[in-house]
């Protein structure tokens, strides 16, 4: 792949920010969006916006399957089963929370163990909080390693029969780690119980197949994918799913409504109640074919290149502390000494760099690492070691700039 | 190397305040304590004060945060001891219209909080600079309501 032709696909990329070319190093907090992906949502509105799944007519029809394809591309993507395996909510966030509402009420009760890491996103720690505050349950945490990895007899020594659910992030937005899904996937099996993963950092990045993982449950965001904000997927073993009450009952989501009692429609569209995002489904759908078109397989080539490129240049910065593997996913947390993160950003951003600076909605992680915050440089398909060079003489300057005296 | 604009932001008299802090510590048997957060960032601070008939006797801060969240801070102490809470609250008033871009009546005796005003060109950074007045408005407003 070649990340500058690739560039010339992203509008937003060609501008100057405070004066300089923008260097885009935000994706692991919203990527940006091609022009076929913004031209497929804007041709929807354009020319067949309707609702979905009612009526007859020609233009319902065509949403309707616009929305439906989309569901069988993500299916395709991921490698799942079954397209009604997939159920299309708001984003990651949603679909763990449909997880630990549905699925956890109905398996977890009081004494009954619920194993998370603290690597986790908020994301993927206050929903099981919120279960384990609701059954009596006890969160139980697999510690991690100095690097920030986890032990393979780490993981055995912590999931036991007394677990029910293992809930544990892909990738670390954090940290880079990349866990090895399939280990732990087979080890909590073995014990009874059932794993549910988010994938937010990893779907974007590198080729993911569920059933290889053998995961019960999956969730990933549209908008860390070169796709539109507003959507999000979760796959669900359809045996499971099948169980599962709804969280979010009304329109769509019925197949027979009397006035006292109704019944639910079949899956996927039992938990997608009301007018679903059919704009951002379509989106997803053309982000999908953009990331199949590059290969999951040459991207994350691509980013393994960029990231170990900058490890080692950031590494000749003196005062530069970086947290996480060696071994690591797209992205670099780190800290330069005696500058505090967000006047570190706001410094890059004066040179048109984007960074991301504070806790990355990882508090528990935050206090691991004992600190209060942290900048993260994250990357993807459009960037590029030049940006990288300047990125890296941009950081130069701003330790000089601080270690003045004032 | 271009850093114009961030000499309007971190001007050497912020830049004192942050590694020489005033006031930094706690009172420990201060009549009014506050904590404050900015959760999207991670930056918290905690005032102690130290009133007697309305008056701001002593004020003490302590916090983690950004150059300009504890500048900030350092700079309120100095401004509001010994002024009458009613006179504190409405420099955190002024202090906002500033970082507003509004027309504000900062006076020299007010210390060196005006030095600040750059931060209004930094929209994302506004906060930071805030988060000491909205600590100091919330804990007189708690204890105004006991």
């Amino acid at each position: 792949m070649n990340a500058i032709d690739i560039r010339k696909d992203f509008p937003i990329l060609d501008q100057k920010v405070n004066g300089k070319d923008l260097i885009y190093f935000d994706t692991s907090a919203t990527s940006q969006t091609p022009a076929k992906v913004i031209d497929a949502m804007n041709d929807y509105y354009r020319e067949y916006n309707s609702n979905v799944h009612r009526g007859v007519h020609t233009l319902g029809t065509k949403a309707t399957d616009g929305y439906e394809q989309a569901r069988m591309k993500v299916k395709n993507f991921i490698n799942a089963k079954r397209y009604e395996e997939i159920v299309f909510t708001r984003g990651t966030t949603a679909a763990i929370n449909l997880v630990a509402r549905s699925f956890g009420d109905m398996i977890v009760g009081e004494g009954d163990e619920i194993v998370v890491t603290e690597m986790e996103h908020h994301a993927n720690i206050v929903p099981w909080q919120q279960l384990a505050r609701r059954t009596g349950a006890e969160l139980v945490f697999i510690p991690m390693e100095a690097d920030g990895t986890l032990k393979p007899e780490s993981v055995e020594a912590v999931i036991s029969e007394r677990t029910k659910i293992v809930a544990i992030t892909h990738v670390s937005n954090v940290l880079g780690t990349i866990n090895d899904i399939r280990a732990i996937a087979e080890t909590a099996h073995r014990n009874g119980a059932y794993i549910s993963v988010d994938g937010a950092q990893a779907v974007p990045h590198m080729s993911v197949d569920v059933q290889d993982l053998d995961v019960d449950f999956y969730a990933f965001s549209g908008h860390k994918m070169l796709g539109p904000t507003g959507i999000g997927v979760l796959y669900g073993k359809s045996g499971l799913l099948d169980k599962m009450e709804p969280i979010e009952y009304g329109g769509d989501m019925i197949d027979f409504v009397d006035l006292r009692e109704s019944t639910w429609t079949d899956l996927p569209v039992k938990f997608e109640a009301g007018t679903p995002m059919i704009a951002e489904a379509i989106g997803l759908s053309a982000a999908i074919d953009y990331i199949t078109e590059i290969g999951p397989d040459a991207i994350l080539d691509h980013e393994q290149e960029l990231v170990n490129y900058a490890y080692a240049r950031m590494s000749e910065v003196e005062g530069i502390e970086i947290y996480g593997p060696k071994e690591r996913a797209g992205l670099i947390t780190f800290n330069m000494e005696d500058v505090h993160p967000h006047d570190l950003a706001t410094a890059l951003d004066t040179e048109g760099i984007a960074v991301r600076a504070g806790h990355h909605c990882a508090q528990p992680l935050m206090k691991w690492l004992d600190v209060s915050s942290t900048a993260r440089a994250s990357f993807y398909v459009y960037n590029t070691k030049e940006e990288i060079d300047g990125f890296i003489e941009s950081l130069k300057r701003t330790k000089e700039f601080f270690s003045y005296e004032f | 190397m271009n850093f114009n604009n961030l000499d309007q932001l971190y001007r050497s008299v912020i830049m004192d305040h942050y590694k020489n802090p005033r006031n930094k510590g706690v009172i420990e048997d201060g009549t009014l304590t506050v904590d404050m957060n900015n959760p999207t960032c991670g930056d918290r601070i905690r005032l102690t004060l130290n009133v007697v008939d309305d008056v701001v006797e002593d004020v003490k801060f302590e916090g983690e945060g950004c150059s300009i969240s504890m500048a900030s801070a350092s700079m309120m102490t100095e401004a509001i001891t010994g002024q009458k809470l009613e006179k504190a609250l409405s420099m955190g008033d002024e202090f906002s219209n500033m970082m507003l871009g509004e027309d504000y009546d900062i006076t020299d005796d007010m210390g060196d909080i005006e030095a600040l005003a750059g931060v209004n060109q930094f929209p994302a950074r506004i906060k930071c600079a805030t988060l000491t007045w909205k600590a100091l408005e919330k804990g007189v407003r708690e204890s105004a309501s006991e």
